[in-house]
């Protein structure tokens, strides 16, 4: 990038300007970067923090100061003695709800979708893209269009406000992502597979359970951790179709916040948030690699 | 017997999930339809009374603020995050040595639930304890710094909290564009003698418009739907500031118990959805073929 017509010497002097102005440079690219992740951690380093002081300190001290005299009784009273209204139980009994949720919405979504994707990729019959297309299109809808009838639906079969009947909601609402993943996924293996196969005898299932699920480890951790970021992080679906023992983790988080009975105590909110935080941040730091590729094969598709 | 049920299986199998969807997707669209075309409270009623809960709906101030909100907020975000993500790609691009770190660190608030991301900034934001407080604490007494609880500027605190969310988001997918651009072209511009800037914003800019588009949909609609964030953040006020469609139809279908004018906003708010998603599914549909 120097001039070609300088004189040698000129050349050599810009030359060596031009790599000190290369290193500023990235020092100051460096410094940029730097900045940006001190803004992303700032809220979860105040958290952390918030959550480790004392009321007192709390009052009196800095929002981004460390704390002066660690303690966990935040982190205690978040996780089994906080108020969501009337009951002082902590995060604890809806953390649990959380798991009781997400373990068989997760499984049976996944499931469903392996097989509509193997299906829809590798069995190919008249309609099935419009089937695809169908499926995809649910996938995109405001939810707030469903709650209504879904509401009566649940309280007609019996289960609203139960655990089951939010299962129920999450795998429902969650097949088209999953058979998006997975018919994504087969899609690039060639259909001479399942022909070489039906030759030697294989029937559907067997192809399925043999030859496909083998190949499908990757996909199936996306899926995976797809779902399970989506049903812990729901707050939508939790809210609407929950009652007061089966609340999901965010519900009752959003509730310990904004319960106004008493002093408003920080530390616990910030604990309460962390506590409900940790279960997709564990995924997403173990598994990161496997939690973009959901989010890019959720809106790039293919 | 057997014959049959072995060439049909595949079909057997999808039917119960093409079912579901039919049923739960289709089939409630039409319902909340039908619902908003009657005179609904309390309970859903069935007889069409015509366009008179959209009627209600545009001549309600509340929802005049809430689509209001959804045009700042939305515009906001999706213009500062598309624009934040750019540059963070652009910057991370340039062999840094601990990138894996950076995208780390940039992308983890994705991971999160929207209703942590409130809690924490609006602890953050608040005006007694928060950064107010601390900037005057420092000395800076009259600092002042009150939009979570000042009705005109709380939607511009639901804004800020949604691209800390999802600023992180955008660059890793534009991150994945700069690295599919043909490499061989940004050497010929660069033996070229053209300037690294040029390079950019003629060749390899340019070039990612289908992840400006994916990008766009994506936050278009994130933003639509947006309900968890405003509820942890400003509970939709002070007042009703800072009420978006979903808030709106939430407030009526289950503390109002408005049954109508929640199916009507939902009604719209799929409208809008419809109008950016369908051509863009089509499309991507189409080039599949």
């Amino acid at each position: 990038m120097t001039d070609v017509s300088a004189t040698p010497t000129a050349a050599a002097a810009a030359r060596s300007q031009g790599a000190g102005m290369k290193t500023a440079l990235r020092w100051g690219l460096y410094l940029i970067l730097g900045l940006f992740a001190v803004y992303y951690l700032m809220p979860l380093f105040v958290m952390l923090t918030t959550s480790l002081k004392s009321l007192e300190e709390i009052r009196t001290g800095d929002l981004v100061a460390l704390p002066r005299e660690v303690t966990f009784d935040a982190w205690a009273k978040a996780w089994s003695g906080a108020c969501t209204g009337i009951q002082c139980e902590g995060v604890r009994p809806y953390f649990w709800n959380s798991v009781l949720i997400a373990v068989p919405g997760v499984l049976i979504s996944t499931l469903l979708g392996a097989v509509n994707g193997y299906v829809i990729a590798q069995w190919r019959f008249k309609g099935a893209n419009i089937i695809f297309a169908l499926m995809l299109f649910g996938c995109f809808i405001p939810f707030q269009v469903v709650l209504l009838p879904m509401a009566r639906l649940l309280g007609l079969m019996g289960i609203a406000g139960t655990i089951p009947g939010l299962v129920f909601v999450h795998v429902i609402y969650g097949i088209g992502f999953t058979t998006l993943f997975f018919r994504n996924y087969y899609v690039t293996i060639p259909q001479e597979l399942v022909k070489a196969a039906k030759v030697d005898g294989a029937g559907f299932l067997r192809i399925f359970w043999s030859i496909f699920l083998p190949l499908s480890i990757p996909i199936i951790v996306v899926s995976v951790i797809w779902q399970f970021t989506q049903i812990w992080n729901d707050f939508l679906f939790g809210v609407s179709f929950s009652s007061a023992g089966t609340q999901p983790v965010t519900v009752a988080l959003n509730n310990i916040v904004n319960s106004t009975t008493g002093v408003k105590e920080y530390n616990v909110d910030m604990a309460a948030a962390i506590i409900a935080a940790l279960p997709t941040l564990l995924v997403y730091v173990v598994a990161g690699k496997y939690f973009i590729r959901g989010l890019t094969a959720g809106s790039v598709k293919g | 017997m057997a014959k049959w049920f072995e060439t049909h299986l595949p079909k057997i199998v999808l039917a119960p999930s093409f079912i579901a969807v039919l049923i739960f997707v289709y089939g409630f669209i039409g319902w909340t339809a039908w619902v908003s075309l009657t005179r609904s409270k309390l309970m859903p009623r069935y007889e069409i009374d015509g366009f008179i809960q959209y009627d209600r709906l545009f001549a309600s101030p509340r929802w005049d603020t809430a689509m209001n909100n959804l045009y700042i907020f939305g515009g906001m975000f999706i213009v500062i995050s598309l624009v934040l993500g750019l540059i963070l790609a652009i910057l991370l691009d340039q062999q840094i040595r601990v990138e894996g770190a950076i995208r780390t660190i940039y992308l983890y608030p994705m991971a999160l639930s929207m209703i942590v991301t409130g809690t924490a900034w609006k602890w953050i934001l608040n005006p007694g304890l928060g950064v107010q407080a601390m900037v005057q604490g420092w000395g800076f007494e009259n600092f002042k710094f009150d939009w979570l609880v000042n009705p005109d500027m709380a939607i511009y605190t639901v804004v800020m909290a949604a691209i800390w969310q999802s600023s992180g988001f955008v660059m890793a997918l534009f991150l994945a564009g700069l690295r599919s651009v043909d490499t061989e072209i940004i050497r010929a511009a660069q033996i070229d003698g053209i300037p690294t800037w040029r390079v950019y914003t003629a060749i390899i800019i340019p070039s990612m418009a289908p992840i400006f588009l994916s990008a766009f949909i994506v936050l278009a609609h994130l933003a639509i739907k947006s309900f968890d964030l405003v509820i942890a953040l400003t509970g939709g006020g002070p007042g009703y500031a800072t009420d978006l469609p979903a808030t709106y139809m939430y407030a009526m279908a289950f503390s109002r118990g408005d049954v109508g004018q929640a199916a009507s906003s939902a009604m719209i708010m799929m409208m809008v959805i419809f109008i950016i998603v369908v051509p863009y599914l089509y499309s991507e549909l189409r080039a599949k073929k």
